[in-house]
């Protein structure tokens, strides 16, 4: 009972906010409202972990959702984040409202979409019935469509075009998806009706589906929600999406929705392989995170564009743990979910750094923002540590689940690590000589208007950092039982 | 009976399909709309002729829904955008009519054979029907890929969705009722979302060419 009570406060409190801060939205309170309220989830959240992974998993409210040692890891990922970024976007948007960017409307815009952003993540992480997570999934991108163009630009409403476009036609194939894995449940005797989609009726009978309309379903499923992890050669929306709108935005974008959907193809990734024992799935995911990774790298060579450069880094990123978890086993499985809290982690203090230092250049170029670390050397050591952290410099975490990637990688397929080796390499080379540029050197920069936030970026570096030197026994027991999960 | 019935629903699979190669070739903007109301409508057909067949009041609803939803409030909104922003005139295809439609046949036959061994599967009144509706979303994307102006890009989207909705009815009898009222819900606050956001790009750059966009060439 107390479980259910718990489940529906972490989902309802952010509606409550989103309801709140539409009415709200453009009152000096509404930051510290929209914070407020995300710390409360995140209590929620907490709250529901520690109960999971004492109590182990279970459904609630019926079977309409349920919790396992892997949702609830992501949960408190999101809802943490989800505190951090309410944070730091106080003294970012006031600044940028400061600067007639952003106006009283659009301000109740930001702060009514923002919770409903975050509950479509929520939901999509908690419910057990694969419908559901599709309109969750959908609704995550409708919650911020109108966010990526809200600075009114031709970039931005192209960004946010090409957002909603590409997502949705990517969203559709996964709705096929869907239709067939009810087909093949309804063929199961006794798996018809309304129940069919139901995650744990699905898994408990996979061995029975049929392998053929399984297979199909798959490939429909890792197209579509593949489409919003940001995999190539699907990625076309995301540098865009994430370069265009505010950085709060851009910093949530990368580090929880890439997240959300790589759960998604992890779960229908579960469910295929029990039905097929063919390895299938485990190759498509190799395949599609490998050639991520290397066309991601290629890319980031060219970008001129901090916001730009960060994104195509969240597409190498998001490859490096499809790559991983298509490798499998225990350790490749442990080393994707350590990259995953890391990767969202280092990722959004990034974007806050970036976003601090952009508007105290007044642009976003890298040829225009420099000597950071001269004017402002709070956000410029921030900015050169996340970017050490990003590229997997030891002692951070990243550089942990790199190596255990690496060296899983050199176990299952040979052929593949000189080529990520290869591609971590060109990596740190590009981000580090633009992060240089923009530390170091003549100062370009104006004044901020209002104090920057540096609980959420220092939090999640000092995070990052301890997660490369020790992680805790029970964080270890968390990320075992949720491979154990994905294991099946 | 049931024999009838799938004949029936063949019928107006294959309706679906012709209307779906007319959109490809139709250029003028309310036809358009004309075209995707006429698929909510053979939409709603096979719907209620299912419903009748397994005498499952649950088709009968989401009849109820696609009527509603797809034949009344979605082409409404559209025809209003279309008004208000004045798109009357003709869509540039960036590919010419028969090389669209020749790529069109190319689609449908692709999508045969990758529903082929699905199909037999497929246990409800209408199997033969799976093939079809994938390759509605294939030429509705195409459609998509091929229009430059962003309103039939989105009925491209819309008719994408409905090819999807047949399938689901066709192979599985109907997908469970919180997934198709939330479908819904999502594609109609899509459309309207799409609608402010169109509002916004006239009011600020008096066009909706998505060509004429600032193109960004690094990725």
């Amino acid at each position: 009972m107390t479980s259910a009570w718990i489940v529906a406060a972490v989902l309802g409190l952010p509606l409550a906010a989103s309801a709140s801060l539409a009415l709200a939205g453009a009152r000096r309170i509404a930051p510290d409202l929209n914070a407020a309220f995300s710390l409360l989830t995140l209590g929620a959240a907490l709250l529901l972990a520690q109960r999971t992974l004492a109590h182990g998993a279970g459904f609630v409210f019926g079977h309409a959702f349920f919790v396992d040692p892997f949702n609830v890891l992501l949960v408190a990922l999101t809802a943490f984040v989800g505190w951090t970024t309410a944070l730091f976007s106080k003294p970012y948007m006031r600044t940028e409202r400061d600067r007639g960017r952003m106006n009283a409307s659009r301000m109740r815009l930001y702060h009514a979409m923002y919770p409903l952003f975050v509950f479509a993540m929520l939901l999509a992480l908690l419910t057990n019935n694969l419908g559901v997570l599709w309109v969750a999934m959908e609704a995550a991108t409708l919650a911020t469509v109108l966010l990526v163009s809200v600075y009114r630009t031709a970039a931005g409403f192209e960004a946010a075009w090409k957002y909603f476009i590409v997502c949705g036609v990517g969203i559709a194939q996964a709705l096929f998806g869907t239709i067939l894995l009810y087909l093949a449940a309804s063929r199961v005797p006794g798996g018809g009706g309304s129940d069919a989609l139901l995650l744990s009726n699905l898994i408990s009978a996979r061995a029975s589906l049929d392998p053929t309309i399984v297979s199909l379903a798959f490939v429909f499923l890792l197209i579509g929600y593949g489409t919003k992890v940001g995999l190539v050669p699907m990625h076309g929306w995301l540098p865009d999406a994430h370069a265009e709108g505010p950085t709060p935005i851009s910093a949530v974008l990368s580090g929880l929705l890439l997240n959300v959907a790589l759960y998604a193809v992890l779960r229908c990734k579960t469910l295929a392989d029990g039905a097929l024992h063919n390895g299938l799935p485990g190759r498509l995911l190799v395949g599609f995170g490998l050639v991520s990774v290397l066309v991601a790298t290629c890319s980031l060579i060219r970008q001129t564009d901090a916001k730009r450069l960060l994104s195509f880094s969240s597409i190498e990123h998001m490859g490096m743990m499809t790559f991983a978890f298509g490798v499998g086993g225990p350790v490749a499985t442990f080393a994707g979910l350590l990259h995953m809290t890391l990767h969202a982690l280092v990722k959004s203090a990034l974007f806050f750094t970036v976003g601090h230092a952009a508007q105290k250049a007044g642009t976003q170029s890298i040829d225009g923002i420099r000597g950071l670390v001269r004017v402002s050397p709070m956000i410029g050591w921030a900015m050169v540590l996340g970017a050490l952290a990003i590229l997997g410099l030891p002692p951070f975490g990243v550089f942990a689940s790199e190596f255990l990637i690496l060296t899983s990688a050199m176990h299952a397929l040979p052929w593949a690590a000189p080529l990520l080796t290869a591609a971590l390499a060109v990596a740190f080379a590009v981000i580090f000589r633009r992060v240089q540029q923009m530390g170091f050197g003549d100062a370009t920069a104006r004044r901020l208007e209002h104090r920057p936030a540096w609980l959420p970026v220092f939090a999640h570096l000092a995070i990052a950092l301890l997660l490369g030197l020790y992680i805790p026994h029970w964080l270890d027991a968390w990320y075992r039982a949720a491979g154990a999960v994905l294991a099946g | 009976m049931h024999g009838l019935a799938t004949q029936i629903v063949n019928l107006l699979a294959a309706i679906l399909l012709l209307i779906s190669f007319a959109m490809l070739s139709q250029r003028r903007m309310l036809a358009l709309i004309h075209l995707y109301t006429l698929q909510g409508v053979a939409l709603v057909l096979a719907n209620l002729v299912l419903g009748f067949v397994t005498a499952d009041t649950h088709l009968y609803l989401s009849a109820a829904l696609t009527l509603v939803l797809k034949v009344a409030l979605i082409p409404w909104i559209l025809y209003r955008l279309v008004r208000h922003l004045r798109i009357t005139g003709d869509v540039e295809s960036l590919l010419n009519i028969p090389a669209t439609l020749l790529t069109g046949i190319v689609l449908v036959v692709v999508a045969f054979n990758v529903a082929l061994p699905v199909t037999q599967f497929a246990a409800s009144a209408a199997r033969g029907t799976l093939g079809i509706a994938l390759a509605c979303v294939l030429l509705s994307l195409m459609m998509m890929i091929t229009r430059a102006k962003a309103i039939s890009q989105v009925i491209g989207f819309l008719s994408m969705e409905n090819a999807l909705f047949f399938a689901a009815a066709a192979a599985t009898d109907g997908m469970p009722m919180i997934v198709e009222l939330g479908v819904g819900l999502d594609v109609l606050v899509g459309i309207l979302i799409l609608g402010v956001f169109m509002f916004q790009i006239r009011s600020q750059f008096d066009h909706l060419d998505i060509r004429h966009l600032a193109e960004r060439r690094d990725d």
